[in-house]
């Protein structure tokens, strides 16, 4: 029986038949069939259409895959360098503190070049709201390692796999930015399945909201495949990222309202 | 009504940008220009104004957020010294390419590298040859006395909206350092949002149901569209090199040997003019004021006008001497004089490398 005859609460006409978001424009995606970035995208879009701020909203994308973000995203944007958009959308926020400002970044971006940024932007207590893409690979430049690659996993500058002696560990920046006074939400999220992306969406809501209320970063990591780069098929990527990264990048709230979880 | 203070360069600079209305200054300390967002941290702009100052993690964080507010049609200035300027360099790129807006200002001092803590003019290249990647220009800008550490926050904002590029306040440690009599402007209203939005439609402030998206990027895949950018770019490059450049000259009328200089060093060259002059000799100074565009024609005027010499004094290995050789083709002697290191010379030292190098070379 499917989910929505369990629960006839979601049986309303709005649900009945499934409408693109007037936030996302009509341009095809360039992403890798199969790839989370459109799901993550929509959502987004979904969410800004929802809150009625799509005239208030400025995106930033990154350097990485979501670098012509900008393309489907239909609200004003900017493209930043690489790693530094936590530095522009910082300038943003303080000199427009009405508009809602959100940055969407790739591990590489945000993790390894924009470390600096990320976690001063974040200890600022900047009142954004950051969305991390993080699928443990550099793919937009064909498969390299990430600061987030698995031990042991194989990439094109770690053929042999990720060796932690001499290649370092993969880098868990979520919880490290968790621990930062200026974090106010973070989070991790995948959006592999339906239920998934319904609960990565509840995530970015409430990160928007708490923009909105005027609180410090809302931080959230969406642990994501990258089919190409794992040179995998969209299927048994999916089925590989449930069962390597998801052990390594549990998914789950890590603080909610400036409060760790547990 | 005239209000004069006496104020060292750096300190006229951050009360100059709160006067002309700067919506934010994003800055990294280092010496010799610590006091730009000292002084602007002790005047409590966000009182005064309403501007937003903020000590950024690195001068490279402190150039992008330069671009965000730069990209929403704000004044948005940086400021720094040499080995600061260099990070701040892909930002600038990044500037350029987007076609935005903004002042950056360079109190320099010696390097390479680390180099040192005292005043140089070592950076002319990267101010006004590239300093970035790709094709690009940066609109130079050299204050030569706290008077135009003040004013150039003004003309820098004017030129950097009227062409929707990147302006630089190339200063040095002199200039930034020392005290003098500046007269400053009234204080001017920040603009509002309903401005900007009028005067540039293409900022990122929110799309509004009368307009399409504004992006702001840099990024072209398509080499044959990129390559039309560029050729945009370089008409607008083509059109400041027309109407921008600027420069003044000093007893060159009568002047045989012409001493040509621009900030700390055009100060010094006064007094070495003075001393020559009382000597018999017929010396004048030609002081660029924009380094790029550069005022290749005034050298040329002058070749034109009988100058038999120039004599190219900076604080540096001899960098600007290469526009000044350009602009005479070897039609008379160009030399340089140069300190480096911090070192600033004394004015007898630039008159005796002109009766050395120029007079009885």
């Amino acid at each position: 029986m499917s989910e929505a005859f369990a629960r006839p609460e979601i049986r309303k006409p709005k649900n009945n038949v499934f409408k693109k978001t007037k936030v996302l424009t009509d341009n095809v995606l360039h992403y890798c069939p199969g790839c989370g970035h459109g799901v993550v995208h929509r959502l987004v879009a979904e969410v800004i259409d929802e809150m009625g701020i799509q005239e208030k909203t400025i995106g930033i994308a990154p350097v990485g895959c979501a670098v012509m973000a900008y393309n489907y995203f239909d609200i004003d944007m900017q493209e930043a360098a690489h790693g530094r958009a936590p530095a522009l959308a910082t300038a943003i926020k303080r000199m427009l503190p009405e508009k809602f400002v959100f940055t969407y970044q790739g591990d590489g971006d945000l993790a390894a070049i924009g470390t600096a940024e990320t976690i001063h932007a974040v200890n600022r207590g900047e009142k954004i709201v950051i969305i991390f893409i993080n699928n443990g690979i550099y793919g937009m430049t064909g498969g390299q390692m990430a600061p987030t690659t698995l031990k042991g996993m194989p990439t094109s500058t770690s053929p042999y796999g990720r060796d932690i002696q001499t290649m370092g560990n993969p880098l868990k920046i979520t919880e490290l930015v968790a621990q930062l006074p200026g974090a106010y939400y973070v989070t991790r999220q995948s959006v592999h399945t339906p239920v998934n992306a319904r609960k990565a969406k509840n995530a970015i809501k409430k990160a928007f909201e708490n923009q909105a209320k005027g609180c410090g970063v809302s931080f959230i990591e969406v642990v994501s495949n990258c089919n190409s780069g794992w040179k995998l098929s969209p299927v048994k990527a999916n089925e590989w990222m449930e069962q390597n990264m998801f052990p390594f990048y549990p998914l789950g709230d890590i603080k909610v309202d400036g409060e760790l979880v547990k | 009504m005239k209000e004069l203070r006496l104020m060292k360069g750096n300190e006229a600079l951050a009360e100059a940008a709160i006067r002309y209305g700067v919506d934010g200054y994003f800055g990294y300390p280092i010496t010799p220009q610590s006091e730009v967002i000292e002084y602007l941290m002790s005047e409590r702009p966000e009182e005064r104004t309403g501007m937003v100052v903020l000590q950024a993690e690195s001068e490279v964080a402190a150039i992008n957020m330069v671009y965000g507010g730069g990209a929403c049609g704000k004044r948005v200035m940086t400021s720094s010294s040499s080995p600061g300027v260099s990070l701040k360099m892909e930002g600038v790129s990044y500037i350029a390419g987007s076609e935005l807006p903004c002042v950056v200002a360079n109190i320099q001092r010696g390097g390479p590298g680390l180099g040192t803590i005292q005043p140089s003019q070592a950076d002319y290249f990267q101010a006004t040859k590239g300093g970035g990647h790709g094709d690009y220009r940066m609109i130079v800008l050299a204050p030569a006395s706290v008077q135009e550490m003040a004013d150039f926050v003004g003309l820098g904002f004017e030129l950097a909206f009227k062409y929707r590029n990147p302006v630089m306040i190339l200063s040095d440690g002199v200039i930034g350092q020392m005290m003098e009599k500046v007269e400053l402007q009234p204080q001017q209203p920040r603009r509002t949002e309903e401005q900007i939005r009028k005067e540039c439609p293409w900022a990122t402030l929110g799309k509004t149901p009368d307009r399409q998206r504004n992006i702001i990027t840099s990024l072209e895949l398509d080499s044959s569209k990129q390559e039309v950018f560029n050729n945009k770019l370089q008409k607008k490059y083509a059109e400041i090199v027309q109407n921008e450049v600027r420069y003044e000259t000093i007893n060159c009328e009568d002047a045989e040997y012409v001493l040509v200089a621009f900030g700390s060093s055009a100060r010094i060259c006064q007094k070495s003019m003075d001393i020559c002059r009382e000597q018999g000799i017929k010396v004048g100074i030609l002081r660029p004021i924009t380094l790029w565009p550069y005022p290749y024609q005034a050298v040329k005027d002058l070749v034109k006008n009988g100058v038999k010499g120039f004599l190219v004094v900076e604080l540096n290995a001899g960098q600007m001497i290469e526009d000044v050789q350009l602009a005479v083709a070897e039609k008379v002697k160009v030399e340089h004089f140069g300190r480096m290191g911090g070192i600033i010379p004394a004015p007898g030292e630039v008159v005796e490398a002109l009766k050395t190098k120029i007079i009885g070379g």
